[in-house]
C-alpha cells in the first residue's frame, strides 16, 4: 500500500516537473497589468496579437489604473494599463505613459427621466450639490440621486477632471464597477451617473452634453467633452522585452484602428 | 518490531504537528504583517485623528482626509441594528425548533436554515440591490434606497442561521430531567421553556449572539452591494460605508502612499475588533462548558 502511494507520489511530481519544462518554452509572453474599463480593448488586441504569433503568451490582470501603474514600477508587468494621464509625481518616478485610444464617458439617466442634455456646467453644479431637483435642468420636481465611482476610479478620476469637480463631488453612492452604476441608474428614476461609454447598455438613457450626443465621431474630434485617454505606461529607458516591445508597436500602430474601435473607444493613432 | 510502531507513529505525530502549526503559522503571518502595514498610518495620521476624524477623503488632492469614526460607527450601528432584529427572530425560531415543533417540522426548517447558511454573500447583495433597495426607495418615499436600513435588513437575514443553529445545539443539550421536575411541579411547557431551558442554554445562546455579530461585522459583500458606499456618518436612511467595505472598495484602485497604507490601517481596526468578539465567544463557550 505504502508503495502504491510513493509510486503515485513520484509520478506526480514528474508529471508537474515536465509541465514545468512545457511552459518554459513558450518563453515569448507578453504581460499587461492595469484598469478595469481598458479590459475589452486589450483582450481584443491580445487576442489578435497572438493570433499572429502563434508561441507567445499573452495575460492581462484586472487590477485597476493605480495597481497596474505600480505593477510597472515593481517590474511585475510588462505594460501597465492607465485610463487616467499619469500624474507628474508618477512621470518622475520613471514612467512614460502613451495614448492608446480615447474613451467617452456617458453620462447616464434612468430612461423614465425626461431630460436629454446638460451642458458641462450643468453636470459640474449637480455633482457639487449645487443643483440639487431635477426641475432645475428641465425635469420632473424630484430629488437628484448621484452615483459615483469608488475613490481611485480612472473613470471617477477621468470625469471629475473634465468636469472640474474633484474633491468636491456630493456622491449618494459610491460604487465599484462600470456595472454596479449602469444597474443601479436603470433602478433608481433619480439617478444620474457615469459609466464608460463603451459599457453603458440600453437600460439606461445616455445624456447628450453640450448638444453633442457621444459617438466615436464625436470623441474623437474632441467635440464631445467628457472623455480621457486609454494610456500604455512603461518605465522611461528600461528596453522592454523583444516581444513586449512587438507587441506594443503592434498595438499602437494604425493597422489596429479596427480592433481598438470594435472595443467602443476611439484609436489615438 | 515495536522499535519500527514506534517509528511509524512518532512520524505521523510529527506530521500533524506540522499540520497543526501551519495553521498557526497562518495566523500568526497575517497578523504580524497586518500590524506591520497598518501602524505606519496611524502613526504618520495621528491616532486621534485616524480613530475619531469624521472626513474621509483618501484622494482629495490638496487635503486628504483620513478619519474613520464614520466607518467604525456605521458597522457598530450596522451590526447592532441587524443582532435588534435577528436575535428575537434568531432566539424564538430555535426555541420553536427545539422544544415545539414536530420532528418532521422540524428537520424541514433546520434544511431550510442550513440552506440560508449556505447561500453565498454575493448573491445576498444581488437580491438586496435589486429587491431591497428599490423597495425601501418606494416604500419610504426616499430619493434613493441604497442605506444602513438596507444594510441591516440583509445582515439581519445572513446572521440567522448562525444563531438559529447554535442557539438549538444549546437548547437540545438541555437534559431532559429538568424540564421534566419542572412539568412535574405543574408548571406549563411554556413556562419550563422559558423559565427552565432556557436559563439553562444562555451561555450558549450568548454565544450565538456573539457569532451573529462576528459575522455581521465581517461582511463586505453583500453589505457593499446595498449600502451605496459613501462616507456619511451613520443614519439610518443615508448611504454609509462599514469598515470592511472601507477596505474593499478602495483597495484595487488605490496606488502607493497613504491611502493604501491608510487602508491597511483600517483592515488592522477591523482585526481588532474581531479579536475582541472572538475572546468573547472563546469566554461564553467556556461559561457553557462549565456551567
Amino acid at each position: 500500500m505504502k508503495k502504491f502511494l510513493a509510486l503515485i507520489l513520484g509520478m506526480t511530481m514528474m508529471m508537474s516537473a515536465l509541465s514545468g519544462c512545457g511552459q518554459k518554452a513558450a518563453a515569448a509572453a507578453v504581460s499587461t497589468d492595469g484598469s478595469t474599463s481598458m479590459e475589452e480593448v486589450i483582450n481584443i488586441l491580445g487576442e489578435a496579437f497572438v493570433e499572429n504569433n502563434k508561441d507567445v503568451k499573452f495575460t492581462y490582470n484586472p487590477t485597476g489604473s493605480g495597481s497596474g501603474i505600480t505593477a510597472v514600477k515593481e517590474g511585475r508587468c510588462d505594460i501597465g494599463l492607465s485610463s487616467r494621464a499619469l500624474s507628474e509625481e508618477e512621470k518622475s518616478d520613471g514612467l512614460k505613459g502613451t495614448v492608446l485610444a480615447y474613451d467617452g464617458i456617458a453620462v447616464i439617466v434612468n430612461p423614465e427621466n425626461p431630460v436629454t442634455d446638460l451642458t458641462v456646467e450643468q453636470i459640474a453644479k449637480i455633482y457639487t450639490g449645487e443643483i440639487t431637483n431635477w426641475k432645475d435642468v428641465g425635469g420632473d420636481d424630484k430629488e437628484i440621486v448621484l452615483i459615483g465611482r469608488e475613490a481611485g476610479s480612472g473613470t471617477r478620476d477621468g470625469f471629475e477632471s473634465i468636469t472640474e469637480t474633484k474633491n468636491s463631488c456630493k456622491y449618494r453612492q459610491e460604487l465599484t464597477s462600470t456595472g454596479d452604476v449602469i444597474t443601479t441608474v436603470s433602478q433608481n428614476p433619480n439617478a444620474v451617473g457615469y459609466a464608460s461609454l463603451s459599457a453603458v447598455k440600453d437600460n439606461v438613457k445616455v445624456l447628450m452634453v453640450n448638444g453633442v450626443a457621444p459617438s466615436e465621431d464625436t470623441v474623437k474630434d474632441g467635440s464631445y467633452k467628457v472623455q480621457r485617454p486609454f494610456v500604455l505606461v512603461t518605465m522611461e529607458g528600461k528596453e522592454l522585452s523583444k516581444t513586449a516591445q512587438e507587441f506594443f508597436d503592434y498595438i499602437t500602430s494604425s493597422k489596429v484602428n479596427d480592433l481598438i474601435s470594435s472595443a467602443g473607444v476611439v484609436s489615438a493613432n | 518490531m515495536q522499535r519500527k510502531h514506534n517509528l511509524l507513529e512518532n512520524t505521523i505525530h510529527g506530521i500533524f504537528l506540522l499540520m497543526g502549526l501551519v495553521t498557526v503559522g497562518f495566523v500568526l503571518i497575517i497578523t504580524i504583517y497586518l500590524v506591520i502595514s497598518g501602524i505606519p498610518a496611524i502613526s504618520q495620521i495621528g491616532f486621534f485623528k485616524f480613530m475619531f476624524g469624521k472626513t474621509w477623503a483618501s484622494t482629495h488632492t490638496t487635503n486628504p482626509q483620513f478619519g474613520i469614526l464614520p466607518f467604525v460607527l456605521s458597522s457598530v450601528y450596522g451590526t447592532a441594528g441587524a443582532i435588534a432584529l435577528g436575535v428575537p427572530i434568531g432566539f424564538f425560531a430555535s426555541v420553536y425548533l427545539s422544544k415545539l415543533a414536530s420532528p418532521k417540522l422540524k428537520a424541514l426548517i433546520t434544511s431550510a436554515v442550513d440552506l440560508l447558511a449556505g447561500i453565498p454573500s454575493v448573491v445576498y447583495g444581488l437580491v438586496g440591490m435589486l429587491v431591497l433597495v428599490p423597495g425601501i426607495r418606494i416604500i419610504l418615499n426616499v430619493p434613493d434606497g441604497a442605506s444602513l436600513l438596507a444594510a441591516i435588513l440583509v445582515l439581519t437575514v445572513m446572521i440567522l442561521p448562525s444563531i438559529i443553529k447554535v442557539s438549538i445545539t444549546a437548547l437540545d443539550a438541555v437534559p431532559s430531567e429538568y424540564e421534566d421536575a419542572s412539568l412535574a411541579l405543574g408548571a406549563t411547557p411554556v413556562e419550563t421553556y422559558f423559565r427552565v431551558s432556557v436559563p439553562a442554554a444562555k451561555s450558549g445562546i450568548a454565544a450565538s449572539i456573539v457569532l451573529g455579530i462576528g459575522r455581521a461585522i465581517g461582511e463586505a459583500t453583500a453589505v457593499m452591494m446595498v449600502s451605496g458606499n459613501a462616507p456619511n456618518m451613520p443614519s439610518l436612511q443615508q448611504s454609509v460605508r462599514f469598515l470592511t467595505t472601507a477596505v474593499a472598495s478602495e483597495m484595487s484602485y488605490a496606488g502607493e502612499g497613504l491611502q493604501r497604507q491608510a487602508l491597511f490601517s483600517i483592515a488592522l481596526v477591523l482585526f481588532l475588533f474581531i479579536m475582541l468578539i472572538n475572546a468573547a465567544l472563546n469566554f461564553f463557550i467556556k461559561k457553557n462548558k462549565e456551567g
